[in-house]
C-alpha cells in the first residue's frame, strides 16, 4: 500500500502538503503541552515543606491569550484547508466519465464507457492524463482509497460520486476499500497500473476484443463454465451471460491477482480458488462448487486462455 | 457565624442538620437490599460494578482482536467472528462502560458535592440503572443465541438492513441501545433536577464544584442527543422488521440520511463521554496541586460552548461521502472552532499545576498522563477537521489511534484518576499506592505501546476493521508492536483488579478527608452514612472546607459579578423548579421528546421530495376528515385544563366528569386514526408501500402511541381517584396535563406538515 506521503498526482500532492502542515502544527503544540506539563511536574513537586502555595485562581490576561491564540491558529488552518480542497476536487463533473467504478461486495467493477471495456479490480490508466471517475455502489457503502493518487471517496448506493485519478509517471499503486462493508472487506484491494499512453492504448484494445475461441480442454472448460452455473454470477463476453454477482472474467488471464487481491493469479492459487474459494477469502459469495479434479483442470485451461 | 453551635465531631458550625432519615428501601441485608435500593450511593456502586464487568468483556474482545492481528494473513479468527468482536467492543465500551461508569460516579458524588441527601428522584434513579444493566444483558443475549451484531458499532445502512443483514443480531443491537438510551436519558433528567433544586444553602450555581457543573452540562447534552439516535434506531427497526424503506437505497431510501441522524447523535455522544472526565480532572488536579483551578469561569463556560457547538460538527464524520463542498467548509470551520474551548481547559489545568505544590498520588499520575494523552488525541482530531487530511486518513488506523487516544488515553485515564480519588470516600479504605504505581506505569506503557504506532499504520495505508492484512512493507512489524502493547494493557487491567481486591481487605483506613480536599463530599464520613451529612458546613465560596480550615483567610477572588437582576430572575426560576419537581422533570422529558419528533418529521420532509411521493400523499390522505376528528384531540386539551382546575380547587365530583371527558375525546381521536389506518391498508397503502407509507405510518403512528400512553395514564389516575387510593390528583394531573398538551401541540405540527403541506 502506498502512503499519502508519496503522492504521484497533483491532488495527492496537495493533500500531502496540508498533512505535513497539520502534523507540524500538532507536533509543535503537542511538544509545547508535554513540555509545560513536564516542567510543572519537575519544578513544582511537593518538597515536603508543608507550606501551601499561593492560592491564585487564575489570570484573566493569560486566559484570554490561550483562548485567542488558538482561535487565530484555527483561522489560519481553515484558510489553508479551503485552498487545498479546491486543488484536490475535480474541476468539472459535467462531462461523461472516463471510468465508471461500481463497488460490489467484495470487488470492484470497472467500466471504460468510451472503449467498451469491462474488467475488475485492476485499473489501468495512462500516465499524465486526469481520468474522471464516476464511483457507484451496487450494494452497501464502500470507500475507494488509493493513497498515493487521490482523496478517499465513498461509493454510496443511490448517490454516484466523482473523483479524479491521475498519476504523473508509470507505476503500480495499490488501493483498498476503506469502509467496512461486510465479511470480505479485508480483501477488497484495488491495483492501479499506470502505463505510458501507448501501453495503455494497447491494453484497452486488447481488453475490448472478444477472447480467442476456446479449443481442446479449454472448450470443455467453457462448457463446464456454463453447465456448472459459473455463468450465473460471472459474465464472459461471447457467452451471452450478464451475471454480475462476481467479476467479469472475459480477460481474467490478463489480471495479476484473483479474488480482489487475496491471491496472485497463478495456476496454484487458481486451483485452490476453484476447489474452495472460502479457504482463500472466507465469507465471499462464491460457494464451494464441489468440482471434480478433471472439471477443475478443464476450467483452468479455459480461464487461463481468457487473455 | 461564630454564634452558631459547633458540631462535636467535625468542629464545623451547625448550619443545617439533616432530618431523621426515613427508610429508603428494605433494610434487610444481602442481595435484596441491593436489588430494591433507591439510595444513590448504592446505585452508584452498582453502576460502577456493572461498568467494570462490561469493561472486562470489552477488553477481552479487544485482546482477541489484537491477537488476531499479531501476524499477517492470520486464519485464527474468521471474518465473521472478528467483525462481531469489533462491533461488540465498540458498543460495549461506549454505551456500557464509559457512559455508565461516569454516570454512576456522578450519581454517587453529585448529591454529596452539593450537600444533598439523595438525587431528586430516587426511584427514577433505580429505574435508570436497571434499564442500563438489562440493556447490556440484552445485547449479549445476541451472542448467546449465536447472532451477534456485525455491522460495526455505528451500523451504517444499508449494511445493517436486509438483504445484507437478515440475522437477528442487528435487532438486538437496536433494541439494547434503545433501552440503554432511555436509562441514560432519565439519569440526565434526574441529574439536572438534582443540581438545580437540591443544592445546600449558600451553594449558588457559580459555586458548584466543577465535576457537578460538568455533569449538569453533560446532562443537557444527553437530553438533546439521545432522542436523535432513538429516532434513527426506530427507523432502522422499522426497516428491518416492518418493511419500511427509510434507509434502503434500492427503494428510494437514503443511506446518507442514516449517517446524518446517527452522527447528529454520535458527535454529541463523544462529548457526553469526555465532559464528566473533564469534571473529574478538574477536581483532582487542583487538590493534588494544593491550589484552586486556574480560571474557573473560563473552564465552566468553555464547557457550555462545547456542548452547544457539539451539535454543529457532525458532518465531519461524513467528509468522504461526496456531499457539497459548501457543507464541508461550514462543518470544517465548526470542527476547528470546537478545539478552542477544549484547549482552554488543557491550559487551565496546566496553569493550576504551575505554582502549585504537586503530590503524585496514583490519582494525580493518571491525571497528568491524561493531560498529555488527551492533548495528543485532540491534536489528531484537529488534523481530521482539516477536510483534505480527513480525505486521506479517515477510516484508517490513524483514526483508530485518534479515537483511542481521546477515549482511552483521555476518558479512561480520567476515570482511573477519579476512581483512585473517590474510592476512599466510597469504601472507607485507600487504594494501595504501591500497587497503584504498578497499575499506572503498566497502563501508560501498554496504552501508548498499543496505539502510538497505529498513527504510523494509518500513514502506511492500513484501513480499519479488517480481520487480517497482507504482508505489505511496515504492516507486520507495526501490528506486532501494537499487539504486544495490547497484551501489556490487558495485563495492567488485571493489576487494577488486584488493587481493588487487595485494598478492599487490607487498604489503609481513609478517614473523612484523606486528600485534604475542599468539596462537600469530604465533609462526611467515609463511607457516608445513609443520610449523607450530619451537618453541612457553611458554604461561602467554591471551596467550603478550605474556608473552614482557613477561617481568617479570603478564598480566591471570584472573577464573576453577580448581577442582582439576573440573580433575582434566576432565583425565581430555580425556586419554581424546586417547588415543582415532577412538572420540571416532565418538561425536561418533553424537551427531549421534541427532538425525537423533529427527527421523524425531518425524515418525512426529506422524503417528501422523492419522485412520486407528493402524488401518493395527495391520493391517500383526506385533510378535511382528519382535521375534523382532530377537533376531538384539541377539545381534550380544554377538558384536561378544566379537570386540572377542579383538582386544584378540590372539587372531585366535577373532576371525575372532566377526566372522563378527556379520556373519551382522546379515545375518539384514536378510534378515528385506527379507522383511517385500516382504510388506507384496505386501499393497498400500508407501511411497506412506498416512501410515503414508510414515513407516514411511522410518524403518525408514533404520535398515536404517545396519545395511547397518555390515555392509559389518564385511565390509571381516574381509577386511583375512583377507588379512593389517592385523595387528590392535583400534582399528578398537573404533570400529566403538560404531557397531554405537548401531544396536542405535536399533532398541530404533524397535521400541518403531513396533511396540509404534504398532501395538498
Amino acid at each position: 500500500m502506498g502512503t499519502p506521503l508519496s503522492p504521484v498526482s497533483p491532488q495527492a500532492d496537495a493533500l500531502r502538503t496540508l498533512i505535513l502542515v497539520t502534523v507540524a502544527l500538532a507536533g509543535f503544540i503537542g511538544l509545547l503541552v508535554t513540555g509545560l506539563v513536564t516542567y510543572a511536574v519537575i519544578r513544582y513537586r511537593d518538597r515536603g515543606t508543608g507550606a501551601e502555595p499561593r492560592q491564585s485562581g487564575g489570570n484573566r490576561k493569560i486566559e484570554i491569550a490561550y483562548t485567542l491564540i488558538p482561535l487565530g491558529i484555527q483561522c489560519g488552518l481553515f484558510s489553508l484547508t479551503v485552498v487545498t480542497m479546491h486543488r484536490a476536487e475535480p474541476t468539472t463533473t459535467n462531462r461523461p466519465p472516463d471510468l465508471v467504478i461500481v463497488a460490489h461486495q467484495w470487488w470492484w467493477e470497472l467500466n471504460y464507457p468510451g472503449a467498451h471495456v469491462v474488467t475488475a479490480n485492476e485499473i489501468h490508466l495512462p500516465a499524465g492524463k486526469a481520468m474522471l471517475v464516476e464511483l457507484r455502489s451496487a450494494d452497501v457503502i464502500h470507500e475507494l482509497w488509493v493513497p498515493q493518487m487521490a482523496p478517499k471517496m465513498d461509493a454510496v448506493p443511490g448517490m454516484p460520486n466523482h473523483l479524479v485519478l491521475e498519476a504523473d509517471r508509470p507505476g503500480e499503486y495499490l488501493g483498498d476499500c476503506a469502509e467496512y462493508c461486510g465479511a470480505g472487506h479485508a480483501w477488497m484491494q484495488l491495483r492501479v497500473d499506470v502505463q505510458t499512453p501507448q501501453d495503455f492504448e494497447a491494453w484497452e484494445r486488447g481488453q475490448s476484443r472478444p477472447p480467442s475461441l476456446a479449443t481442446g480442454l479449454a472448450e470443455r472448460g467453457r462448457d463446464i463454465f456454463q453447465s456448472r452455473t459459473c455463468i450465473e454470477c460471472h459474465a464472459i463476453d461471447g457467452l451471452g451471460s450478464r451475471g454480475n454477482v462476481g467479476p467479469d472474467l472475459t480477460h481474467f488471464a490478463s489480471r495479476a491477482t484473483l479474488g480482489a487481491g487475496v491471491a496472485d493469479n497463478t495456476p496454484e492459487e487458481l486451483d485452490r480458488w476453484l476447489n474452495d474459494p472460502q479457504s482463500l477469502k472466507p465469507g465471499c459469495y462464491m460457494p464451494r462448487m464441489r468440482l471434480t479434479p478433471t472439471e477443475v483442470v478443464d476450467l483452468m485451461a479455459y480461464l487461463e486462455g481468457l487473455r | 457565624m461564630t454564634d452558631l453551635p459547633l458540631d462535636q465531631r467535625t468542629n464545623f458550625p451547625v448550619v443545617a442538620a439533616a432530618p431523621d432519615a426515613p427508610a429508603t428501601g428494605a433494610h434487610s441485608g444481602g442481595w435484596y437490599r441491593w436489588v430494591s435500593t433507591v439510595d444513590h450511593k448504592l446505585l452508584g456502586i452498582m453502576y460502577m460494578v456493572t461498568a467494570l464487568a462490561f469493561f472486562l468483556i470489552g477488553g477481552l474482545e479487544a485482546t482477541l482482536m489484537r491477537i488476531q492481528l499479531f501476524v499477517p494473513r492470520n486464519a485464527w479468527l474468521s471474518p465473521n467472528v472478528y467483525d462481531a468482536l469489533f462491533t461488540l467492543h465498540g458498543v460495549t465500551m461506549i454505551f456500557l462502560v464509559i457512559v455508565p461508569v461516569q454516570l454512576g460516579m456522578a450519581v454517587y458524588m453529585v448529591p454529596l458535592q452539593i450537600g444533598a441527601r439523595d438525587m431528586a428522584m430516587p426511584r427514577l434513579n433505580a429505574l435508570s440503572f436497571w434499564l442500563t444493566a438489562l440493556g447490556g444483558v440484552l445485547l449479549y443475549l445476541s451472542v448467546a443465541v449465536g447472532h451477534p451484531p456485525q455491522a460495526g458499532w455505528f451500523a451504517y445502512a444499508p449494511l445493517s438492513l436486509p438483504p445484507f443483514a437478515f440475522y437477528a443480531g442487528m435487532d438486538y443491537w437496536a433494541l439494547s441501545l434503545l433501552l440503554i438510551g432511555i436509562g441514560t436519558l432519565t439519569t440526565a433528567m434526574n441529574m439536572i433536577l438534582t443540581v438545580v433544586t437540591l443544592r445546600a444553602p449558600g451553594m449558588t450555581i457559580r459555586r458548584l464544584p466543577l465535576f457537578s457543573w460538568m455533569m449538569l452540562v453533560d446532562s443537557f447534552l444527553i437530553l438533546f442527543a439521545m432522542p436523535i439516535i432513538n429516532a434513527a434506531l426506530v427507523m432502522v427497526l422499522a426497516d428491518r422488521l416492518l418493511g419500511t424503506h427509510f434507509f434502503k437505497p434500492v427503494y428510494q431510501g437514503s443511506a446518507v440520511l442514516y449517517q446524518h441522524f446517527f452522527w447528529s447523535f454520535g458527535h454529541p455522544e463523544v462529548y457526553i463521554m469526555i465532559i464528566p472526565a473533564w469534571g473529574m480532572i478538574s477536581e483532582v488536579i487542583p487538590v493534588f496541586s494544593r491550589k484552586p483551578i486556574f480560571g474557573y469561569t473560563f473552564v465552566a463556560m468553555s464547557t457550555v460552548a462545547i456542548a452547544l457547538l457539539s451539535f454543529g460538527v457532525w458532518v465531519h464524520h461524513m467528509f468522504t461521502m461526496g456531499l457539497p463542498m459548501v457543507e464541508y467548509y461550514v462543518f470544517s470551520a465548526a470542527s476547528m472552532l470546537i478545539a478552542v474551548p477544549t484547549g482552554v481547559k488543557i491550559f487551565a489545568w496546566i496553569g493550576t499545576m504551575i505554582g502549585g505544590s504537586l503530590r503524585f498520588t496514583t490519582s494525580m499520575m493518571f491525571a497528568v498522563a491524561f493531560l498529555i494523552q488527551f492533548t495528543l488525541g485532540g491534536l489528531s482530531g484537529v488534523m481530521f477537521s482539516a477536510v483534505p487530511v480527513d480525505w486521506q486518513l479517515q477510516s484508517s488506523y490513524f483514526l483508530v489511534a485518534h479515537l483511542h487516544y481521546v477515549l482511552f488515553g483521555g476518558a479512561v485515564f480520567a476515570i482511573y484518576s477519579g476512581f483512585y480519588y473517590w474510592f476512599p470516600k466510597i469504601s472507607g479504605r485507600l487504594l494501595s499506592e504501591r500497587i497503584g504505581k504498578w497499575h499506572f506505569w503498566l497502563t501508560v506503557i501498554g496504552f501508548n505501546g498499543t496505539f502510538m504506532v497505529q498513527h504510523v499504520l494509518g500513514f502506511h495505508g492500513m484501513p480499519r476493521r479488517i480481520y487480517t492484512y497482507p504482508d505489505l512493507p511496515g504492516w507486520p512489524i507495526l501490528n506486532f508492536i501494537s499487539s504486544a502493547g495490547a497484551m501489556l494493557l490487558a495485563f495492567s487491567t488485571l493489576v487494577f483488579l488486584w488493587n481493588l481486591y487487595w485494598s478492599s481487605r487490607y487498604g489503609k483506613q481513609a478517614g473523612d478527608n484523606p486528600w485534604e480536599a475542599w468539596t462537600l463530599e469530604w465533609a462526611t464520613t467515609s463511607p457516608p452514612p445513609e443520610h449523607n451529612f450530619d451537618a453541612v458546613p457553611p458554604i461561602l465560596g467554591r471551596r467550603p472546607l478550605w474556608r473552614a480550615a482557613h477561617p481568617q483567610a479570603e478564598d480566591v477572588k471570584a472573577h464573576y459579578i453577580e448581577e442582582p437582576r439576573l440573580v433575582a430572575r434566576e432565583k425565581r426560576l430555580l425556586d419554581w423548579v424546586s417547588d415543582n419537581i415532577p412538572r420540571s422533570g416532565m418538561a425536561l422529558f418533553l424537551a427531549s421528546e421534541t427532538l425525537f419528533f423533529v427527527s421523524l418529521v425531518a425524515a418525512f420532509i426529506y422524503y417528501h421530495y422523492v419522485p412520486g411521493y407528493r402524488a401518493s400523499a395527495h391520493q391517500a390522505l383526506n385533510p378535511l376528515r382528519t382535521g375534523l376528528y382532530s377537533i376531538a384531540l384539541f377539545a381534550s386539551s380544554f377538558t384536561i385544563w378544566r379537570a386540572e382546575a377542579n383538582a386544584r380547587a378540590g372539587n372531585n365530583s366535577r373532576l371525575h366528569g372532566w377526566l372522563l371527558g378527556t379520556i373519551a375525546l382522546g379515545a375518539t381521536f384514536m378510534a378515528f386514526q385506527v379507522l383511517e389506518f385500516v382504510g388506507l391498508c384496505h386501499r393497498g397503502i400500508d407501511i411497506t408501500s412506498s416512501m410515503f407509507g414508510s414515513t407516514f405510518f411511522t410518524l403518525v403512528g408514533f404520535h398515536g402511541l404517545h396519545v395511547l400512553a397518555g390515555l392509559l395514564m389518564l385511565a390509571l389516575l381516574y381509577g386511583l381517584l375512583a377507588a379512593r387510593l389517592l385523595p387528590t390528583l392535583k400534582r399528578p394531573l398537573a404533570t400529566l396535563a403538560i404531557y397531554w398538551h405537548f401531544v396536542d401541540v405535536v399533532w398541530v405540527f404533524i397535521f400541518g406538515i403531513v396533511y396540509l403541506w404534504g398532501a395538498l
